[in-house]
């Protein structure tokens, strides 16, 4: 009796995950598939449509790799990522390594006011900083978003890394002090090696971010051949009422995968941090 | 000593400002300023053709409040934040739950779960874009295949397809099923987090003091995981109300209007239609909410603190 129950709920979790795992996953399905469906296919409205009813094709792919800026747009969203994660360390590790030693109540207080910008959302900053980067001569140019991207990275990582930092025994840096390192010196040569799995998420997280943002390129940038991969993807696979889905859902698939793997490693570490620095 | 003590001391305090200072000043000068002139331009009547400052007092703010499109889209993002985030709640916990218990093939399950979230949202809604299409959708396939939709007398119509994103009630639930898909991982993650701190002693000594398996939930699980939970919550929300991409992209606040919320319409009105200080105006009402979301936060961050 209690084997059989048992049996019950094994099928009962069996199926719940199932379920989640396809609703979260399914869509992912239906890019591949009409990444590789003939035009004829992908657009038949009586056939099975989950399966191929001809034969796969690869001109989707050869139309977004070959006769769109899609290299472009990954090439773009690559630089503006790596631009923003430089940022990002030089400001938050020192802020956040500060914060989390020397804070006594006024850097408590400082920490979270920084974290609380992070609030500010782009919605209400996009605006005021679309007449910053006019002033500045940075319309139409990636520079404006490498500097804006930092608005949401920079709070973000430095309550990131402050929930690391703090994890590391004060006595190591003090030990390293005794041997003769200087106060920055026992931070630069033994706190931050220590604290290399916080930086990397850190690193991993500014890119994403980065990656993943929407407004601020579609507000700052509409020359085609400086999208990043986020804004051209939807804006330029489309001809003036015509989606071209095989190539659009080629494009969204691709600009996925390689986020989903690094995730997959990193999602473990970042909500330690993240849970670290919110609830002590 | 003493003295070498204080020296120390010193050159800590001075350091740690130094090391503070870059944080400071770039969130100062491209967070606190632009938000400062964001306050500025509601009361002005600034546009991209002509972009001097002439302040006019509150007029924007009447002219808003009296447009019925703006408060479609005030009652709008209150109601697909504050939906697509209780849902999402309920069904983080009953994930975490499952994912709680060992399986074969959990590891699979887990990635699955958490892809929406690794996608960057213009794309992953792109993609709910195309299975929401008005005549390709494979949810309406189903349908007419298991004879809900399409022939006379059927459930859900005669007509051959929903129109998800053409009829204003659909439309709308569109909009929060994709927001769910895509915070639901994040949510997830963070309730896995709280279920496991809770101390394992803690549910078998409860046990074995006879307490039922919904006593355990009321009096242990839900009392000890309120705190994570509460800001998985909050962040949820956050996201959702102050998130563009996915109305932007699925629906651009159409049918008529219908899932138009304030920070799209920030943006048609003021990129698109180049009026900056009535999107000023608008996109200040979302500062209450996020102001009220930062209080609870702190009074969090304390009580944590505290006990």
């Amino acid at each position: 009796m209690a084997n059989v129950r048992k049996r019950l709920g094994r099928g009962g979790l069996y199926t719940l995950v199932g379920s989640f795992a396809f609703f979260g996953a399914f869509p992912f399905y239906w890019m591949l598939i009409a990444t590789f469906k003939r035009d004829h296919d992908l657009f038949n409205p009586v056939a099975n449509p989950f399966l191929f009813n001809e034969p796969p094709t690869l001109d989707h792919l050869r139309l977004l790799l070959f006769d769109t800026h899609f290299p472009t747009y990954l090439a773009n969203t690559f630089w503006v990522g790596s631009y923003v994660v430089v940022i990002t360390l030089l400001a938050a590790v020192p802020a956040a390594y500060s914060l989390a030693r020397w804070a006594g109540g006024w850097g408590e207080t400082l920490g979270i006011g920084i974290f609380l910008t992070y609030l500010v959302p782009p919605t209400i900053l996009f605006i005021p900083l679309s007449r910053f980067t006019a002033a500045l001569g940075l319309q139409e140019s990636l520079w404006s978003l490498i500097l804006i991207y930092p608005t949401f990275t920079i709070p973000f990582c430095t309550w990131l890394l402050m929930g690391f930092f703090k994890t590391i025994p004060k006595d190591i840096e003090e030990q390293a002090m005794i041997d003769g390192h200087s106060r920055l010196g026992a931070m630069f040569w033994v706190v931050l090696p220590l604290g290399i799995s916080g930086i990397l998420t850190v690193v991993v997280f500014a890119f994403t971010l980065s990656m993943h943002e929407f407004i601020y390129a579609l507000t700052f940038i509409s020359v085609s051949a400086k999208k990043t991969v986020s804004i051209g993807v939807p804006t330029e696979l489309v001809r003036g009422d015509v989606f071209q889905w095989g190539p659009l859902m080629a494009g969204a698939l691709i600009a996925s995968i390689p986020v989903a793997v690094v995730y997959t490693f990193f999602l473990d570490r970042f909500i330690a941090g993240f849970t670290m620095g919110a609830v002590k | 000593m003493s003295g070498a003590r204080a020296g120390i001391r010193d050159q800590s305090a001075l350091l740690a400002k130094l090391m503070i200072a870059p944080a400071i000043l770039y969130v100062t000068a491209m967070i606190g300023f632009p938000f400062i002139l964001a306050i500025l331009y509601s009361l002005s009547d600034i546009t991209t053709g002509d972009p001097t400052l002439r302040l006019v007092g509150l007029r924007n703010f009447r002219d808003i409040l009296a447009d019925s499109v703006f408060r479609l889209s005030l009652k709008n993002t209150f109601f697909f934040a504050i939906v697509s985030q209780v849902l999402v709640i309920l069904l983080s916990r009953i994930i975490a739950t499952a994912l709680m218990k060992e399986f074969r093939g959990k590891w699979l399950a887990r990635f699955l779960i958490m892809l929406p979230w690794t996608a960057p949202i213009a794309l992953g809604t792109i993609g709910w874009l195309w299975m929401l299409d008005s005549i390709f959708s494979p949810f309406d396939w189903v349908f007419r295949w298991l004879g809900l939709l399409g022939t006379p007398g059927a459930l859900l119509g005669p007509q051959t397809n929903l129109y998800w994103l053409g009829v204003p009630s659909l439309a709308m639930a569109s909009v929060i099923i994709v927001h769910i898909w895509r915070i639901l991982p994040l949510a997830t993650v963070i309730q896995l987090a709280g279920l496991s701190s809770i101390p394992k002693d803690l549910l078998e000594a409860a046990e074995v003091d006879g307490a039922t398996p919904w006593r355990r939930t009321l009096e242990i699980t839900i009392p000890l995981t309120l705190p994570i939970v509460s800001i998985a919550f909050l962040f949820g929300l956050v996201f959702t109300f102050t998130d563009v991409t996915v109305v932007y992209v699925l629906t651009r606040g159409g049918p008529v209007h219908s899932t138009q919320v304030l920070s799209t319409w920030t943006f048609f009105k003021g990129i698109e239609g180049g009026d900056l200080a009535q999107g000023a105006a608008i996109s200040l009402f979302l500062f209450p909410l996020l102001a009220g979301v930062a209080a609870l936060m702190l009074r969090m961050a304390r009580k944590s603190e505290v006990v």
